[in-house]
């Protein structure tokens, strides 16, 4: 449920850049989401129509780049994407540790 | 149709929250105030926790702002123990955020001392937004079991205590310490887990170990 307010702000930063070069409508929005940013990319588009409506994002198409969180091996430095119960490396069987790929959550461009 | 015309924008969608979050981390540090985000899930023991912490904390005031999507239970007991406690109602909102708390800092007048913000009985969201707290407490259980690093990671990545509460059931649940620890830390070095039960009082000197030493900084 807290997509609501995030897809506001989507909707103002888009609309804060577009003003800047008197765009009379945003077309296309390309937002980056990290599957371990706790926003769920569906829930953000449902919002998108309700909230776009009557701004300069009305009709636009929002794209949403997921990103799939990666583990680093504290043994090989390998990264790799962890399975269920587990933080366990792949190739040498070593503990993974969290790294910052999968938190992303921003708006890469926008097209006006 | 003209052809679109693409603007970097690399902006994250946090900014506002984050923003003010750090301003309210500089006005509490001014202020002389720690102040410590407690997350877990519902039951864990998050207002528990609280009271059993309050009662040895002898030279330092505590103040706690309680965070629930209803209700004020929480707060009435700290308020009859005599902690100056504030209550936000989220109404619904699964987690608090910092314009929220920025509100509630202000009208609980606070200086030196330490505060405690109660999050949202939740182990998801709250991990995901900085209220302005220097340090992130996550309260786990024994009776919630051993998988919860594995399957909550970010709670977990973010704490910078985890406090291990209900431990005298221990006797009476499956919980693999082990398992948990391997969890905990894979995805968190530095972090003290402290084994503790509210029931009995039992670990707190270890957690007041913490605290002091986080509260005199």
């Amino acid at each position: 449920m807290h997509e609501y307010p995030i897809t506001k702000r989507i909707i103002e930063i888009s609309q804060e850049h577009a003003n800047k070069y008197n765009a009379k409508e945003v077309k296309q929005i390309n937002l980056v989401v990290g599957d371990y940013s706790g926003y769920v990319a569906s829930s953000i588009e449902l919002y998108f129509g309700i909230i776009a409506e009557g701004t300069l994002c009305e009709n636009a198409k929002l794209n949403i780049k997921r990103i799939k969180p990666m583990l680093k091996c504290n043994e090989c430095d390998m990264l790799f994407e962890r399975k269920p119960f587990s933080f366990e490396c792949p190739s040498c069987g070593g503990q993974g540790s969290p790294t910052k790929i999968g938190h992303e959550f921003y708006i890469e461009s926008i097209e006006i | 149709m003209s052809e679109n015309k693409e603007i970097e924008v690399m902006q994250s969608v946090y900014d506002k929250n984050d923003e003010v979050a750090s301003k309210i981390n500089l006005s509490l540090t001014k202020r002389g105030i720690y102040a410590v985000n407690v997350m877990g899930s519902p039951g864990a023991g998050k207002t528990s926790t609280l009271i059993q912490i309050i009662k040895r904390l002898e030279s330092i005031t505590p103040y706690v702002i309680e965070g629930d999507i209803e209700s004020d239970f929480d707060t009435k007991t700290l308020l009859s123990l005599g902690v100056r406690t504030i209550q936000i109602n989220t109404g619904g909102a699964c987690h608090l955020d910092s314009p929220l708390i920025g509100k509630a800092v202000d009208d609980l007048n606070l200086e030196k001392g330490i505060l405690f913000i109660e999050n949202i009985g939740n182990l998801v969201c709250p991990a995901e937004f900085m209220i302005g707290e220097h340090a992130k407490m996550l309260i786990s259980t024994v009776t919630e079991g051993s998988d919860k690093p594995y399957k909550y990671p970010l709670a977990f990545e973010k704490a910078d205590i985890i406090i291990l509460n209900k431990c005298d059931l221990l006797p009476y649940v499956d919980f693999d310490e082990s398992f948990f620890m391997k969890g905990v830390r894979a995805l968190n070095k530095t972090a003290p887990v402290i084994k503790v039960s509210c029931k009995t009082g039992e670990g707190f000197d270890e957690v007041m170990l913490w605290i002091s030493e986080k509260a005199k900084s």
